[in-house]
């Protein structure tokens, strides 16, 4: 049973001509950790907006096919019923960050008041949610006072303190370190093994070939491939048209046109490398 | 133009004490990459370059010229500096007058200005956008225009703070290729950078931060194969550079035509 169901799915910006979503098929199910890989203008920003419901109940513009979420029609349903089952975390954490409260405590408790949570289990989420993404020293701290990496860890704990059952995430270690990086993917893995749907648009490819369990090509508002990382994120189909290619697999590729990659499939990941080039 | 750092120290108003005794000469035309996790002094460093910051102690000499006698405004003359965030330094209604704005505050002549915007829009691929507002175009082209409205003031030195953060394979691309033509043109680049992969494939010199001191100094690939002391700060080498060691491969080796050359050698052998 898919969670996130689209069917032929093209959506319009308000004022322009040009689609930036066109007919686009997405079955996702429960669990899942699927990244969305495309140049910029892909589409990848509008998809994750279109399965938070900001594309069209937030940014207007005309939408065509069916959006359903855990058992809702974005049609039929407003953006408050919406974001009880679907967090989203921007891609500039600064658009996240409510500007109302002085503290990252009171940002993180903020989502969880406006739904009228109980003082008791509200302090135990967020404690919890800042546990998780390694922030509880930040807890007395400004938003505003944090580096971009830190902004955008306030970012995700604010969504993962409401315990969506859909979690959109658009670049969310953009601004990181690579040890950022790396916890930030560990903390979205163990959310999905532990059942939390996680849709994430990003660059990173050698994280993605580590931690998704699927991914969804895009090229011009269009879904070019969707299948095994191993599967995508090897395609010939990927090149010259802006896509992030792992070095492995640009090196093996190469190293194929002279029979020095002796493997039908080219690797993703460093283990997979190791054993495939002619010794 | 020369850059002379001696002893230097900085803490800021907090307390926080993020550079600890930093010594470093930077030659003329040198293309130097600086790395290290978040809070390693990394960009507290760099922005005692162009003046933003001045030392708690020691010295920061830019050519002739101590940065603690010269304001901001004249150090702009010599070093640029490109924000890692486009949005903290764009203001202008359109790209043009973006671009130009920096050349024509340092004072030089019109037909000087005009080749040099000319010059910067051709190096970052926006001559065909000069009448768009930097607003309407993606944070990716937001990113190209920063860039342009620096490089357009042609100063011998040219900082970047996190050139590739957030960017698409294309455009990190167009940026490896701006940075490769500023290094024929004899300027000195600087780039703080976490993408150790683009670090190994456009840098000839590595410099690894951590807590506040330097840690590594080099060539790229004698800094970039040191795993052991690289871990300590929590950056992992380049992919290739991984992937030589793997293999056993006796040189180190960072990008793909060292790595293809290397794998060679081993089956020659």
């Amino acid at each position: 049973m898919a969670i996130v169901n689209l069917k032929n799915v093209t959506y319009k910006y308000p004022l322009t001509d040009m689609p930036a979503l066109k007919g686009i098929n997405l079955r996702v199910n429960k669990g899942e950790f699927v990244a969305l890989i495309g140049p910029n203008g892909a589409g990848k920003s509008t998809l994750c907006y279109t399965i938070a419901g900001f594309v069209p109940h937030f940014f207007k513009g005309e939408i065509a096919g069916s959006v359903e979420v855990a058992g809702m029609m974005s049609s039929e349903s407003n953006l408050h019923e919406w974001v009880l089952n679907v967090g989203l975390a921007f891609q500039n954490p600064f658009n996240q960050i409510s500007g109302a409260k002085y503290t990252v405590f009171e940002e993180l408790a903020f989502g969880l008041e406006n739904i009228g949570v109980p003082r008791g289990e509200m302090i135990q989420r967020v404690n919890d949610a800042m546990e998780l993404t390694g922030i509880s020293d930040l807890a007395d701290r400004s938003p505003y006072s944090l580096s971009g990496g830190q902004q955008q860890r306030v970012a995700l704990t604010s969504i993962l303190v409401m315990q969506p059952k859909v979690l959109v995430l658009d670049e969310p270690t953009s601004q990181m370190d690579p040890i950022g990086t790396r916890e930030v993917f560990g903390v979205i893995r163990t959310m999905a093994e532990r059942g939390m749907t996680v849709i994430m648009a990003e660059h990173k490819v050698e994280w993605i070939a580590n931690f998704a369990s699927r991914v969804v090509a895009l090229h011009d508002g269009e879904i070019l491939l969707d299948g095994r990382p191993t599967e995508v994120l090897t395609s010939d189909l990927l090149t010259g048209k802006g896509f992030p290619i792992s070095r492995y697999t640009s090196v093996a590729r190469k190293a194929k046109e002279t029979g020095l990659w002796e493997q039908e499939r080219l690797p993703i990941k460093l283990d997979e490398a190791v054993g495939g080039f002619k010794r | 133009m020369k850059i002379e750092i001696q002893d230097l120290h900085f803490t800021y108003p907090t307390g926080i004490q993020a550079v600890r005794g930093v010594s470093l000469t930077i030659h003329p035309g040198e293309q130097v990459a600086i790395i290290g996790q978040n809070g390693a002094g990394k960009t507290t460093l760099v922005k005692h370059l162009n003046g933003l910051l001045k030392p708690s102690s020691g010295s920061v000499q830019i050519g002739d010229w101590d940065t603690r006698n010269h304001s901001v405004a004249r150090l702009a003359g010599r070093v640029g500096y490109v924000f890692q965030n486009p949005d903290e330094q764009l203001f202008s209604k359109n790209v043009g007058a973006e671009v130009a704005f920096g050349p024509r505050n340092l004072g030089m002549k019109a037909e000087q200005v005009q080749s040099q915007i000319e010059d910067a829009l051709t190096m970052t691929e926006l001559s065909d956008k000069t009448e768009t507002n930097p607003y309407d175009l993606s944070p990716t082209w937001r990113k190209m225009v920063a860039l342009a409205s620096v490089i357009a003031m042609n100063t011998d030195i040219v900082v970047f703070d996190e050139p590739t953060t957030g960017q698409d394979a294309a455009n990190i691309a167009r940026i490896a290729n701006a940075i490769k033509l500023l290094r024929e043109r004899g300027k000195t680049v600087i780039t703080i950078t976490h993408d150790i992969d683009f670090c190994a494939e456009n840098f000839e010199r590595v410099i690894a931060m951590s807590q506040g001191q330097i840690l590594l100094d080099g060539k790229a690939n004698d800094v970039l194969g040191q795993e052991e002391i690289l871990t300590t700060t929590y950056v992992d080498p380049p992919q290739l550079t991984r992937l030589g060691k793997r293999l056993g491969f006796k040189n180190t080796v960072s990008n793909q035509e060292e790595f293809l050359a290397e794998l060679k050698k081993v089956i020659e052998r």
